[in-house]
């Protein structure tokens, strides 16, 4: 069980109808996900890497290949069984946050649970305080989104996504919404719940939120055009603390302002 | 989703947006509200109708003599006479539905009175004739059960006689003569008016039936037995038992025919009845429009709040809501909204139809019923209004709800 590969895909294609016309999203990608992976998938928009990344996460089946999640086969599932899927071994982390408004912190992270099939007993509350806790907002359990910082909200959607002890966490652009220092206290955030063993796969088009990353697939057209390790991985924890002792330069891009600072 | 989460997440939605919420509750509120107005007055409406046929004798019931044969003849009603006074005891005695029991000995006389005199008709009858006709005197007082008994020399004058008889002077104390035999006074009766015949029912003398039958008509046999129901409704069954009680009475076989006759007022009963039914249809009609209505409000709101939350239904979906889920939590929503405005309607509806009855001096009353009817209309049109837009929900595509701006 633990030594099959988190994500399985073999020549899965996606074609969208247009009227008269035949969008090919994907044309064949083939993919593998290892356990304990950190993952950053990248390509420009229109790319396919958005539909690559709907696909992993459930949300849309492919039209043609094959999908293995966690050995379980996923394309020609239910739209139903889907949704437990998504519920059982998928965390989502989103570029919007997505989080409900008017809703605590603790009430945001607890909502999947709510929606567990399983017929475990959960206790909810109490599991969703210890996912927050895990993000570091222990102390923010009955905080609404909008009295909240950018990155304090995709921290709760983290705690969110992760509440469900899900095999895989899939975050589309989180860092997109975020300034520069937030952006390198989410990705150390991911650095450091990788190490404890959770698998990754993050979509950006950021090359800088890539660098910290294990491995980079670059997508175009709608193919995988290259899948390599990341070489010079940087260590968001110690990118933390490098830019807080950096005088502050906003114009500076995120790398420029570390590696000056270094 | 086990359902006491599905009512947490459903009712957290509904605090969550107090104004939405109470707008949308509002046209429940005023449908429900409206109502039970409506009811309240309609159904005071009909107590009221119900009070006034009743005073005509809806729950009348006329015991009068048979047919008789005569050497092959049939002499027609009332040829035949078999009623007597122990009939009208034993029916008193015996019966169980009937409120009273009189029996009538009618007379046509000549009444004479120191300022005038006046040919009516003289009504020997018991006290029970009150209850009976629904008729009390205005002055003086009626005679009583030991007046009857003694066959004492005491009469009631409609209002008719005594305009004839005593037109400037107090009635009651008078004395009178009543073919040849003086009565003293002893009250006069409220006035009745015509009856649906156009007779004057205030052109009348009524004496105790004893009294009536040793001086004036003479005759042993009683013209009618008159009998009242307690209620309308008791009316088949009471006359089954006058039926049965005056067979036993007369000692018929099962084969012989009835020598009596029983009447009722059937076409009064049926007008009041149709008049009932016009008038629930009529308030069942506005009560539906209003629910309709109030329905309808909450179907616009339903469906804006769809678009409004399409981003948090993709988010539920997400992280793996169903689609029966979502459809299940915006059902609960409604349901909840629209029961809770049903019971604020509730309260509004008793409130207004009591303002309503204090300014107008309607007369208003609101059955118990209706509070189910109420809450159990507005979870309905809450279940029906509901569920195009919690379906249009559920069938949201996640990726283009999560999109959605």
């Amino acid at each position: 069980m633990s030594n099959q590969p988190v994500i399985q895909i073999n020549g899965v294609k996606k074609v969208y109808t247009m009227g008269a016309n035949q969008v090919f999203a994907l044309r064949g990608v083939d993919l593998t996900v290892q356990r304990g992976e950190l993952i950053a998938i990248m390509g420009k928009s229109g790319s396919g890497k958005s539909t690559l990344m709907n696909v992993l996460g459930c949300l849309d089946v492919p039209s043609d290949g094959s999908y293995y999640l966690d050995g379980t086969r996923v394309d020609g599932l239910s739209k139903n069984a889907l949704a437990d899927l998504r519920n059982q071994k998928l965390g989502f982390v989103f570029q919007g946050f997505n989080l409900l408004a008017r809703t605590t912190a603790l009430e945001n992270v607890e909502l999947p649970l709510l929606y567990d099939r399983s017929g475990r007993k959960l206790d909810t509350k109490k599991l969703a305080a210890e996912s927050l806790a895990r993000v570091g907002l222990g102390d923010r359990l009955d905080h609404q989104p909008s009295e909240l910082s950018g990155g304090q909200q995709q921290r709760v959607a983290i705690a969110r996504a992760l509440v469900t002890k899900p095999t895989l966490l899939l975050a589309d652009e989180p860092t997109g919404n975020l300034d520069t220092r937030m952006t390198i206290e989410v990705m150390a955030l991911f650095q450091e719940l990788n190490d404890q063993g959770i698998t990754i796969v993050l979509v950006t088009h950021e090359p800088e939120v890539a660098q910290y990353a294990k491995r980079i697939v670059e997508v175009r057209d709608g193919r995988i055009r290259r899948d390599h390790p990341v070489m010079n991985r940087r260590d968001a924890a110690a990118d933390l603390i490098t830019y807080d002792n950096t005088p502050e330069d906003d114009d500076a891009p995120l790398v420029a302002a570390v590696e000056e600072a270094a | 989703m086990k359902q006491s989460t599905l009512f947490r997440v459903a009712s957290a939605s509904i605090l969550k947006n107090k104004m939405r919420t109470l707008l949308t509750m509002l046209g429940i509120v005023i449908g429900v509200g409206a109502v039970i107005v409506m009811v309240a007055i309609g159904n005071g409406a009909q107590l009221q109708i119900k009070n006034q046929i009743g005073s005509l004798g809806t729950n009348l019931i006329m015991v009068m003599p048979g047919s008789g044969m005569m050497g092959g003849v049939n002499q027609g009603a009332g040829s035949f006479n078999k009623l007597t006074v122990d009939d009208a005891a034993r029916l008193k005695s015996e019966g169980t539905l009937f409120a009273g029991v009189s029996p009538v000995v009618s007379a046509r006389v000549q009444a004479i009175a120191q300022s005038g005199n006046w040919k009516t008709s003289v009504n020997g009858v018991s006290p029970d004739f009150q209850t009976i006709r629904n008729w009390t005197p205005s002055e003086g007082a009626f005679f009583s059960d030991a007046d009857v008994t003694a066959g004492r020399k005491v009469a009631v004058l409609g209002a008719t006689v005594v305009k004839n008889l005593f037109p400037d002077a107090d009635p009651v104390g008078a004395q009178i003569q009543i073919g040849k035999v003086p009565f003293t006074v002893v009250g006069v009766m409220q006035t009745k008016g015509q009856n649906a015949m156009g007779q004057d029912q205030d052109d009348i003398i009524l004496v105790p039936y004893t009294t009536a039958q040793n001086r004036l008509s003479g005759n042993v046999r009683i013209g009618q037995i008159l009998i009242s129901t307690l209620t309308p409704e008791d009316m088949p069954a009471a006359q089954d038992e006058v039926t049965s009680i005056m067979r036993e009475a007369h000692r018929l076989d099962q084969s012989e025919p009835d020598d009596f006759t029983v009447r009722n007022q059937t076409e009064i009963t049926e007008a009041m009845s149709s008049t009932t039914k016009v008038m629930s249809g009529l308030l069942a009609a506005i009560a539906s429009i209003s629910l309709v209505v109030g329905g309808i409000g909450i179907m616009n709101i339903m469906l804006v709040s769809v678009t409004e939350r399409t981003r948090e239904i993709g988010i539920r979906m997400a992280i793996g809501a169903r689609g029966n889920d979502v459809l299940t939590q915006f059902l609960v929503e409604s349901i909840v909204m629209s029961v809770l405005g049903g019971l604020v309607g509730l309260a509004v509806g008793y409130g207004g139809a009591a303002l309503l009855g204090r300014i107008t001096g309607w007369a208003t009353s609101t059955p118990a019923s209706a509070v189910a009817i109420a809450v159990g209309f507005s979870a309905a049109v809450g279940m029906f209004f509901g569920y195009y837009p919690a379906r249009k929900a559920a069938g949201l595509n996640p990726i283009q709800a999560l999109r959605y701006e």
